[in-house]
């Protein structure tokens, strides 16, 4: 893929993960949210804020999967996106649900078990944006900087179940995204197994062979 | 195919139109792809629209006068608080029998068809019957009464509707002196109600209520809203209203009421029996187990306000429950 290309690819991506926002905001202005606007914002930024999680999480295995080496690029937009989305949500909730409250807000949070998975998954996603940057890629070190970054699994994990928990009695939609998530996790799972395990020795084939 | 010494320098194109095509190819995708995005995010977010069948109902007393202003009526038949609009009563339903999507119930139920349509009244009565809907409608003239309607879900609305007390059913088939509790049932049928072809609840709906609080004058058989008859979406032909209980109470298209001598099993209940009792009374003081009750979110309104107790109707329920603990009989 040419660096033109690449460029091109990447405005694509950041132009697209956007329309969701701008439809919503523009919904938002003409007052096109529906009955309950409060209730439609937080809910539709929190299924955006895990689809991009997913989304995120997919790049890698899609990667290898296919060989496209080149669509690493998309990946931390997609995370930012996911970042930005998951803000959002607890933006709109503290703004519209709890009336800029703090402590409203926090005795809520400490309150509800599904509020703690829903903080819990926005706060690991705080550093993960922090360091996002190639500056700050360089100055953690790959190594550390990929261990770090493990923790969009449990942004992503703590979200769904988030999103499980205050669902009042139909879990289908998140169970598929808990399916989707499984799936994810499922493939690294094999990933690290199958590197883990090492080359069988040839001392040990003649041993099973006699 | 011309080898490249071969192009004449005339033929190959400038850098500045090949950047400009180039620019317009791209400025064309990324448009487009935005509008697939925005496609997408439509198609799995349409808002409910569209016309509600629904008719003028006949012979309708409208609603007694409220006493002083932010006061409900002495008999709370009247609550003096701006009404919720038409168009959110009949698109914003829970009414899982349709689907578990508050915004997609309208246009599920738009054909549902009630001709025909017969409700049971038995058990412990002297008289059981089983009523058309049209003897049912003709018991007794459809009075209005504007009810606050307190969802659990921690949303609200004020819907103007149309019936009588259910107090005047129950006189008309004479309970006897055993029956202690009313069972409330929707009708079964998968291929009118598709939302039953999924195992979310119970089917069929039911529901119940001790036999004086379905005798309390403000429990009303509701057969309209608006001055209009019901629409599928909002429980037609005929529905029961619990104003001061949550509005899961409030059981949809009734084709059977029976009174009975137990308390009677309810659908929510069993579906979840920490998270919603028998009783279901709005209660500000005690919380859902994963969200609080404090406040609710009126519909068509900005910001949150305070949950009433009994949801504004204390004065005439609230003896009801005299001596009993409402955190326990949630």
């Amino acid at each position: 893929m040419t660096d033109k290309n690449l460029r091109f690819a990447r405005l694509l991506v950041l132009v697209n993960c956007a329309v969701p926002a701008a439809l919503l905001g523009w919904d938002a202005w003409h007052h096109q949210l529906g009955a309950n606007p409060v209730n439609f914002a937080i809910l539709t930024t929190g299924l955006l804020a895990l689809i991009f999680l997913i989304l995120t999480l997919a790049v890698t295995p899609l990667r290898k999967v296919s060989g496209w080496n080149w669509i690493i690029f998309a990946r931390r937009t997609l995370g930012l996106y996911a970042f930005f989305y998951a803000s959002l949500h607890f933006l709109i909730f503290f703004a519209f649900d709890r009336s800029f409250s703090v402590s409203g807000t926090l005795s809520e949070m400490l309150k509800r078990q599904y509020l703690i998975f829903g903080s819990l998954g926005l706060f690991v996603m705080v550093p993960l944006a922090v360091t996002s940057t190639n500056a700050m890629i360089k100055r953690l070190g790959g190594k550390r900087w990929r261990a770090l970054h493990r923790l969009a699994y449990v942004a992503a994990i703590a979200g769904v179940i988030h999103y499980y928990m205050q669902t009042k009695k139909d879990v289908r939609q998140p169970l598929v995204f808990m399916a989707l998530l499984a799936l994810l996790l499922a493939y690294r799972l094999v990933e690290y197994w199958r590197q883990r395990k090492p080359t069988p020795a040839p001392a040990a084939k003649t041993k099973t062979e006699a | 195919m011309k080898t490249p010494d071969k192009i004449s320098p005339g033929e190959v194109t400038p850098p500045r139109v090949y950047l400009n095509r180039r620019k317009f190819l791209e400025a064309g995708i990324l448009a487009a792809s935005a509008v697939a995005t925005g496609l997408v995010y439509r198609q799995l977010n349409h808002h409910a629209a569209g016309k509600v069948r629904t008719t003028k109902l006949a012979g309708l007393t409208p609603a007694a006068t409220p006493g002083p202003a932010g006061t409900n009526a002495s008999d709370g038949f009247h609550v003096d608080e701006p009404s919720t609009s038409f168009e959110n009563i009949t698109h914003y339903n829970n009414f899982y029998e349709f689907s578990t999507d508050k915004e997609s119930v309208a246009s599920a139920a738009a054909n549902f068809d009630t001709k025909g349509w017969t409700v049971a009244v038995d058990g412990l009565v002297q008289k059981p019957k089983v009523f058309t809907i049209d003897e049912l409608l003709k018991l007794s003239p459809p009075e209005e009464r504007i009810y606050r309607m307190r969802c659990v879900e921690g949303w609200s609305m004020v819907i103007p509707w149309a019936g009588y007390s259910l107090s005047k059913l129950l006189a008309a088939v004479q309970p006897l002196d055993s029956a202690q509790y009313v069972a409330f049932e929707t009708l079964l049928d998968t291929s009118r109600m598709p939302g039953q072809r999924a195992d979310v609840l119970n089917w069929p709906y039911v529901e119940g209520l001790r036999l004086d609080e379905a005798m309390h004058p403000l429990t009303l058989l509701a057969s309209g809203i608006y001055g209009n008859t019901l629409p599928p979406q909002d429980g037609a032909p005929i529905r029961l209203v619990v104003p001061w209980k949550y509005g899961f109470k409030g059981i949809k298209s009734i084709v059977k009421i029976k009174l009975v001598a137990t308390q009677p099993r309810t659908t929510w209940n069993e579906a979840a029996p920490n998270e919603y009792g028998f009783y279901a009374n709005v209660n500000p003081a005690v919380d859902h187990p994963r969200w609080s009750q404090a406040t609710e979110q009126r519909i068509g309104q900005s910001g949150r306000r305070p949950t009433l107790p009994f949801n504004g109707y204390a004065d005439q329920v609230a003896h009801l429950y005299a001596g009993m603990d409402l955190h326990k009989n949630f």
